[in-house]
């Protein structure tokens, strides 16, 4: 597998400027929402401590909450289904169509089943899968994974959603009107929910106590999917536990805050049991988060609740695009998630920070996401996966830096010599720094030799 | 009071000014301030690189050039932070971890531990944006930000509010990094350059004509970024405002 060239990627990205302002606006925008909104709870940093309080404390007893979630949930009349991997939890789903004779599955976001990989899978073997969430669906259409966990095309213009309608739904081209496409889309969608056999959903939230979970749309597709087919499968990753049903306040409080900077989102479902005549299976997913919980600098990653507040307000992500990741997680904690998957195919995304530390300070659950960004650029070093002009160029740094000697015949001759080289050399585009930005002018002397002639001495 | 002063290698190289600037300004309050001839760099570029080894020898040179001194006072929040909070690839001697916890930015030391608001001398009739690093805002918390819900405090400008003539502007985006981050502005340079330039724009729409810093490396990034779009934007270090320049 190759390795993922962020800086590469977020070239491309930025090239199409139109794009590119768009998307930096619009996230920023509901960063602001969310500045407002958190404002307005005075108690909001308490609300964060108590969040990751709660998160830790679940994750450390992680093992007792899940089987007493499996207890209560299969009391209440749902199957609950265990899947070590993305594998097993493609399988599981598989069987479950399957003995149902299910071929049309109509499906709510779920980052979870994108991680797993999970429709190309079912496609493979017969399954026919509708994406119900509006930007899910134009990525499905224009055959590209979610940009964003909240907000799937953000990177997408309207007049690129009207070329993709009409490619693939036959809308008209030349029609950006966004109700037009809205209702095209759901005109073309709606056949399916009544056609389909089998419904989708992942997970907000599941509680231990209630044997119940969680899911929160802005779209109400989720419930409409659920409704109508007897047959609901819920993929839930092992860290949504909560231990109880009055824990949940303090997440709902917050989900929809940070990620839109609106109160809450319009539908919070909570699914306890199937309806009569209808089937409800639950299939509890680890793919690595067990591993991850074994990491004594990583675990805390667990804690997200996929708000994607870390995203908007990240100004890398802002200007590269979620593509550019090149993961399912993409983003502040993208960053520190996907190299638990494969920490060489993802070993470029930690550089892929200037490590300022917003996304940090607006995680609704204290994620220290910027601090394990800084740990795994370590790893990354130890384990021989940094780019050899990297670790050339740091290794040069050190030697020089470590020596008084040579650092001041380094400065002294860089800081009169970039003047000196011919501007082909200093904005050819191997001199990264030159291409873009000027060059610093060399002064008449170093800080250090003025010291020595003005004040002769020091220590 | 003893300090000893500590000028990071970009500075050294190419901002000398600012260097004189901070000693200068530290001796206006009386300090003796020593400069350790050996000094070079604090260990940030291999460390924030992940390359742990490769910044073990220049930590132990920092430690070693300023053990013993119970101030450390440096014009670059983002060598403040590295010594304070990730200096870590050296054994954490007692004397490491006193030179580590005396380490502080320029602006720290003069509002937290000289407690100074006046500056008498200084005036700067301008339009200034203010920017601070990343590292000295998130990091060392030299003010509050706009994503925690707190009150709010800033002393880098609390301390530029007593130079007479001086007139902030705001920005759209004031906590937004512009981009430097270290080696990330050269490896991730289409990023690091589209963040300079819409942190500078920023500014100019802001009605700004100078951009004032604690941090010269955010600076050197923002001032090339200007000069190549060809802004009339202006740059000065938080020390030479408040040491007296006019600008």
């Amino acid at each position: 597998m190759g390795r993922v060239d962020h800086a590469e990627a977020s070239s491309k990205f930025i090239e199409a400027k139109d794009h590119a302002d768009f998307h930096d606006k619009r996230l920023w925008d509901l960063r602001k929402k969310r500045d407002v909104v958190s404002e307005a709870i005075p108690e909001w940093e308490q609300l964060r401590s108590l969040a990751s309080a709660i998160k830790e404390h679940t994750l450390t007893h992680l093992g007792d909450y899940l089987e007493a979630f499996e207890k209560k949930a299969t009391a209440n009349g749902m199957v609950v289904h265990w899947a070590r991997d993305a594998a097993e939890h493609n399988q599981i789903v598989l069987d479950i169509l399957e003995s149902h004779q299910a071929t049309i599955l109509v499906k709510s976001k779920s980052m979870l089943t994108d991680e797993c990989e999970m429709r190309p899978f079912l496609e493979n073997r017969g399954i026919e899968i509708v994406e119900t969430d509006l930007g899910e669906r134009i990525q499905q259409l224009d055959d590209e994974p979610p940009s964003h966990i909240v907000v799937p095309a953000v990177h997408k213009l309207r007049g690129d959603v009207a070329k993709v309608f009409a490619r693939t739904i036959g809308t008209d081209p030349a029609n950006s009107d966004i109700p037009y496409l809205a209702e095209s889309q759901r005109r073309h969608t709606r056949p399916y929910y009544l056609k389909a056999q089998a419904a989708m959903t992942g997970a907000n939230f599941a509680i231990a106590e209630t044997g119940s979970f969680v899911v929160c749309t802005n779209e109400g597709n989720a419930d409409l999917g659920v409704n109508l087919p007897p047959l609901h499968i819920a993929s839930i990753g092992i860290e949504k536990l909560l231990p109880k049903i009055e824990h949940l306040g303090v997440f709902v409080r917050m989900l929809s805050r940070s990620a839109l900077g609106s109160p809450i989102t319009q539908i919070t479902s909570h699914f306890r049991a199937p309806r009569p005549g209808a089937e409800m299976h639950v299939v509890l997913v680890d793919n690595g988060r067990s591993e991850r919980l074994g990491m004594e600098d990583f675990w805390y990653s667990l804690k997200c609740i996929r708000c994607g507040a870390c995203m908007n307000t990240c100004p890398v992500y802002r200007r590269s695009g979620g593509l550019s990741y090149g993961s399912t997680y993409s983003g502040p904690i993208g960053v520190i998630i996907d190299p638990t998957f494969n920490l060489r195919k993802y070993s470029s995304l930690p550089f892929a920070s200037t490590l300022n530390g917003s996304c940090t300070s607006v995680c609704p659950v204290k994620i220290n996401i910027h601090e394990q960004i800084y740990k795994w650029r370590q790893i990354i070093a130890e384990r021989h996966q940094l780019p050899m002009v990297k670790k050339e160029a740091m290794r040069a740094a050190g030697k020089i830096l470590s020596s008084p000697r040579l650092y001041r015949a380094a400065v002294e001759a860089a800081a009169a010599g970039i003047e000196r080289l011919p501007r082909f050399m200093v904005y050819n585009p191997f001199n990264a720094w030159g291409r873009q930005r000027e060059v610093p002018a060399a002064p008449a002397s170093t800080f250090r030799q003025w010291y020595v002639k003005n004040r002769g001495g020091g220590r | 009071m003893k300090v000893a002063l500590f000028v990071p290698c970009y500075v050294d190289a190419f901002f000398p000014e600012v260097g004189i600037a901070t000693l200068e300004l530290l001796e206006r309050f009386g300090c003796t301030v020593d400069y350790p001839l050996d000094q070079t760099c604090c260990g940030q570029p291999m460390a924030n690189s992940g390359c742990q080894s490769d910044a073990h020898d220049t930590e132990a040179l920092f430690a070693k050039n300023f053990a013993g001194y119970d101030h450390i006072v440096t014009p670059s929040g983002s060598c403040a932070h590295h010594v304070r909070d990730q200096m870590t690839a050296i054994e954490q001697t007692p004397a490491v971890q006193a030179v580590r916890r005396n380490t502080r930015e320029l602006v720290e030391f003069l509002h937290d531990v000289l407690e100074v608001r006046e500056f008498p001398w200084a005036e700067f009739p301008h339009k200034v944006g203010l920017h601070i690093g990343c590292a000295t805002l998130r990091g060392l918390r030299e003010a509050s930000t706009s994503e925690i819900v707190e009150p709010s405090f800033n002393k880098p400008a609390r301390l530029l509010g007593a130079v007479k003539g001086l007139e902030f502007v705001r920005p759209e985006r004031p906590d937004e990094c512009c981009g430097f981050g270290g080696t990330f502005s050269v490896f991730e340079e289409p990023v690091s350059a589209k963040m300079g330039q819409d942190k500078v724009a920023d500014h100019k729409q802001a009605g700004a004509e100078y951009i004032v810093s604690p941090d010269m490396s955010c600076v050197m990034h923002q001032k090339g970024c200007a000069q190549r779009a060809e802004l009339p934007l202006k740059f000065i270090h938080i020390a030479q405002v408040l040491n007296g320049a006019r600008g």
